[in-house]
Formats: C-alpha cells, structure tokens, sequence
C-alpha cells in the first residue's frame, strides 16, 4: 500500500455540521478558499473547483468518490486537462471527528505524482486553506486573500 | 489549538530538527527518524510526542507502521498571527538583504 504524501490536522471549534458545510458550500469555500467547490456530492458525481471571480475558470476537477454526512468526504483531484485519465488523478479525504468539545478535521491527499507541480502546489497550499477555514469558523473572518 | 504548546515544541533543537526531516520525507516512522539522530529511540519517541501534543506532526498507522507526517497548519496560524498583520513588506526587505549580504 503507498502511503499518503499528506497528513494534516486542524482542530476547529464548532461543530461537525457546520464544517461539513463549510466543505461544500460554493459560497462557503469561495470565501475561505477564494474558490467555488460546485459538486451534488452524490458518488460518482463530478466535482468542480473554480475561481471565485467574474471568470469562474475551472482550475481542479475530479469524482466524489465517498460521502458520508457528516465524517467522511473522499474525491479526486486533477488537472481539467487531465480528465479521464486515471493514473494522473489524486484523491483528497476529509475526516470529520468530534473532539473534547471541537471538531477535529483530517486532510489526507494521496496518489499525487512524484515531482509533479500539483504535488508542490499542494503542499504550500493546503495550510493556508485549512488555517482560513478555521479562522472564518471560529472568528467570522478567513484570512486575507491566500494566492 | 494551544499557542504555548506550539512555541515550547518549537524551542528545541532536535524537535525542529526532526521537523526538517520530515519536510524532506514526510510519512517517516520512528525507526527511520532515528536513523539520522544520535540519540536513543525513547528520546526520539518522546520528542515526537511533543510534536504532536503540539499539533505540529500528525500522525496515521497504516498496518502495524505509525506514519509521521509534518503539519504546518499550527505554523501557519502563528505566521498570520504575529507575522502577516504586522509589517509584512519591510520584513520581507530586511530579510532579503540579509540573504543577500549573507550570500544565502
């Protein structure tokens, strides 16, 4: 079994409907994300990560692979141009779990390709997102434009 | 989750250390952490608790093998914190001129 390039752990104090939401609500991820995640989160169903601007450029696309309201999210990730072909996707889990009081958010992003550009974007990219979900949660306010 | 924890974890050598190498090979088990320190395994088991007491190392089994992966996200927090709201651009000037004159 390959292991995962990425494991990161946020702890959020709110609850796990709430993060759950933050997660797939367009209006929620543009403004932490400063991107739309558009999906009908059904499995199988196609999953779309586009600018949040007049544009609206397509950026990311993949699958939802796993949706279990309120803990568990899985779906692939790729490149637009790289739709279809298997081998060049990567997968993202979301892991939703309730601790003493807050809700801890788990990240693992796997089956990246080994120095591929999406694999050092990610690796800048996901603490920045994760540390403005938290703060537009717990604060009202995410953090100043990440990009 | 708790600012002191992160900064008590950062203030030691061996813990940044042990960070440094897993941003070079994220997913490390102990035994490969221990490879590159001269220390005993306890040692650096008890280190890495504090890391991820901290937050600052996350960690996952898979089979019987604990999996140490970096987590910057705590880092993160702090930066925008005490870094990004105070003066950014002449932070950033300063430090390139000591990258320059240190020739780095």
């Amino acid at each position: 079994m390959e292991k995962p390039q990425f494991v990161y752990v946020v702890y959020i104090a709110t609850t796990e409907e709430k993060l759950w939401n933050a997660l797939i609500d367009p209006q929620m991820t543009s403004k932490y994300w400063q991107h739309e995640n558009v999906s009908d989160w059904k499995p199988g169903s196609r999953w779309e990560h586009r600018e949040a601007n007049k544009e609206r450029t397509l950026k990311l696309v993949g699958k939802v692979l796993e949706s279990s309201p309120p803990r568990r999210l899985v779906w692939t990730w790729g490149n637009p141009a790289d739709e279809g072909r298997e081998e060049k996707q990567s997968r993202v889990t979301f892991d939703l779990e309730p601790v003493r009081g807050v809700v801890r958010l788990t990240v693992t992003h796997d089956l990246l390709e080994p120095g591929s550009a999406m694999l050092k974007g990610i690796s800048e990219g996901w603490p920045k997102v994760l540390s403005s979900l938290k703060s537009l949660l717990e604060s009202g306010q995410p953090l100043p434009k990440l990009w | 989750m708790n600012t002191d924890r992160v900064f008590k974890a950062l203030a030691n050598p061996t813990r940044r250390r042990l960070l440094d190498s897993l941003r070079a090979r994220n997913g490390e088990t102990l035994g490969g952490l221990c490879e590159n320190l001269d220390m005993t395994r306890q040692a650096v088991a008890q280190h890495l608790r504090c890391l991820e007491d901290a937050n600052l190392v996350a960690t996952i089994w898979q089979g019987r093998e604990k999996l140490h992966y970096l987590n910057p996200v705590p880092i993160h927090e702090i930066y925008d914190r005490w870094i990004a709201k105070y003066e950014r651009q002449q932070l950033q000037a300063l430090s390139d001129i000591k990258q320059l004159a240190e020739g780095d």
